[in-house]
């Protein structure tokens, strides 16, 4: 029994993925040299890893990163700030939050991709239109997390503040945003996620550069190659910004480092 | 729903006990402006409570120290509602974090102490901005029996020193008697004033001791004569009711 209170061993662990990595990349990648696997359809690791350095040496990773980047960024701020505004209004203010709180669960049924040519209506295969595809995703994830993290705080907390003098502002200012900071900073990381999928999603519908173009443009010539290497550039994309995200929330939410 | 009715002299010290759902956390409530009545007036220093007016101090049963900021900041944090001059504000905090012996740990945050020296924290926090008045909602029940009995031997200090007006609410009657000029007993079940009880034992004084003193003893044994009727009853409802 006592084994089984040990803890596990990183490094194991770390071992083992990768170990488990290499036997399915090399699995693939035999299946494929030895014609059990249909290239047409599955491709193989090493054609993926060709047309990167292809797409590389073409300048094309660059730009199409930068692109889908540049309207991840702008919906994930956008939609961020837009999500925490409204999350600390609804939930310091009982009416409008009853009023609200109701229609955007509503907004929030439908399925974000059903909005897009919606939005290519409003602005063109333009920049604005995948980011309005992005902060469509992101609002809703930010604001349920910051009105949930608001209205789980402490009633102590609350009335200590308001008998030492703390105003309504001083109250959301010291009290209720601290508090929600912990539910707001988890929501950003999957938010992360949710912006590239609005930004891809957008470019999927029409576009002339990023990321998801890249993807499309691959599917359309039978490229099976290039919609894996436009998917490993998202996964590497996707880490990338989380262990940011994760670096600032260390950083900005000391008082809880302990317990991330 | 409550039929509380008395006065609280200023500068004393008054404890208020009673069996649990009686109204005695409700009645400092009322007091402090956090809630309203709904029926019946409320006035401190002859004026109706209406809304809260920073006079007050008020210490929790519960943690209520801000985790995110740290000790400094904390027992800041009132000054800074108030609009203290910063390097006024600094000064007083670090007078009032010395005073409650919390000196070198000002930049700990408050998941790094321990429930004693939390509830030292809150004391500054409360103190810093000398409110008139002090309202303690059963501030030691949480702490281990040795832990309470130092900050109830520290609390006496601090208050003997400032002789401020406090509603202390408790249901231990020791700490009650111990601490207070004059116990109020309240009823079970719609809370009233059962009875009132002066303390004339003599200050400053030595809570480690004075729990031995044949005068506390006495004391103790009325007041409880009165209390346990009242306990009693709280307990036959609370199992009728289960």
């Amino acid at each position: 029994m006592r084994e089984q209170l040990r803890p596990v061993d990183r490094w194991v662990v770390v071992y083992t993925q990768l170990a488990l990595t290499l036997v399915v990349l090399a699995g693939w990648e035999a299946g494929g040299q030895a014609g059990w696997i249909d290239k047409v359809y599955f491709s193989k690791p090493s054609d993926i890893a060709l047309q990167i350095a292809d797409w590389w040496r073409h300048g094309y990773i660059i730009g199409d990163v930068v692109t889908t980047m540049s309207e991840t960024i702008a919906g994930l701020i956008a939609g961020a700030f837009a999500g925490i505004v409204l999350g600390i209004v609804l939930a310091s203010n009982r009416f409008l939050g009853a009023v609200f709180e109701p229609l955007l669960v509503l907004l929030n049924s439908i399925p974000r991709v059903t909005l897009v040519p919606l939005f290519i209506l409003w602005f063109g295969f333009k920049f604005e239109s995948k980011m309005a595809s992005s902060v469509a995703l992101v609002l809703f994830v930010v604001f349920f997390a910051t009105y949930a993290g608001i209205k789980d705080v402490d009633p102590t907390l609350v009335a200590n503040a308001r008998v030492m003098g703390a105003k309504r502002l001083d109250v959301i200012r010291h009290v209720l945003v601290p508090s929600a900071l912990t539910w707001i900073f988890s929501s950003l990381r999957s938010a992360v996620g949710f912006a590239l999928i609005g930004a891809v999603v957008a470019e999927y519908f029409g576009a002339n550069a990023g990321v998801g173009y890249r993807i499309v443009y691959s599917e359309s010539n039978y490229n099976t190659a290039g919609v894996f290497a436009g998917l490993v550039i998202l996964m590497v994309l996707v880490t990338l910004v989380d262990t940011f995200i994760r670096w600032v929330q260390r950083r900005l939410i000391l008082w809880k480092t302990a317990a991330l | 729903m409550l039929g509380v009715d008395f006065d609280v002299d200023a500068e004393r010290f008054v404890a208020l006990v009673g069996p649990s759902g009686c109204g005695k956390s409700t009645t400092l409530s009322l007091v402090s402006g956090l809630d309203r009545a709904s029926s019946g007036v409320v006035t401190v220093r002859g004026k109706p409570v209406d809304g809260i007016t920073g006079e007050i101090g008020f210490l929790f049963q519960r943690d209520a120290l801000m985790p995110w900021k740290t000790v400094r900041d904390n027992v800041l944090l009132p000054l800074q509602l108030r609009g203290v001059p910063r390097k006024d504000a600094l000064r007083r905090a670090a007078e009032w974090i010395a005073r409650v012996g919390l000196r070198g740990f000002e930049a700990s945050f408050p998941h790094q102490l321990s429930g004693g020296m939390r509830k030292r924290v809150s004391l500054a926090q409360t103190l810093v901005y000398d409110p008139e008045i002090l309202l303690m909602d059963e501030p030691f029940s949480a702490l281990d029996v040795q832990t309470r009995n130092l900050m109830e031997g520290e609390l006496l200090d601090l208050w003997q020193g400032s002789r401020k007006t406090v509603m202390f609410v408790t249901h231990d009657l020791e700490e009650a008697i111990a601490l207070s000029d004059e116990v109020i007993v309240m009823t079970a079940g719609p809370g009233r004033v059962k009875v009132r009880y002066d303390v004339p034992l003599p200050r400053p004084r030595d809570i480690e001791k004075i729990r031995f003193e044949p005068q506390f003893t006495e004391l103790y044994s009325k007041m409880w004569n009165d209390l346990r009727d009242e306990v009693l009853e709280s307990y036959a409802r609370a199992t009728t009711a289960g």
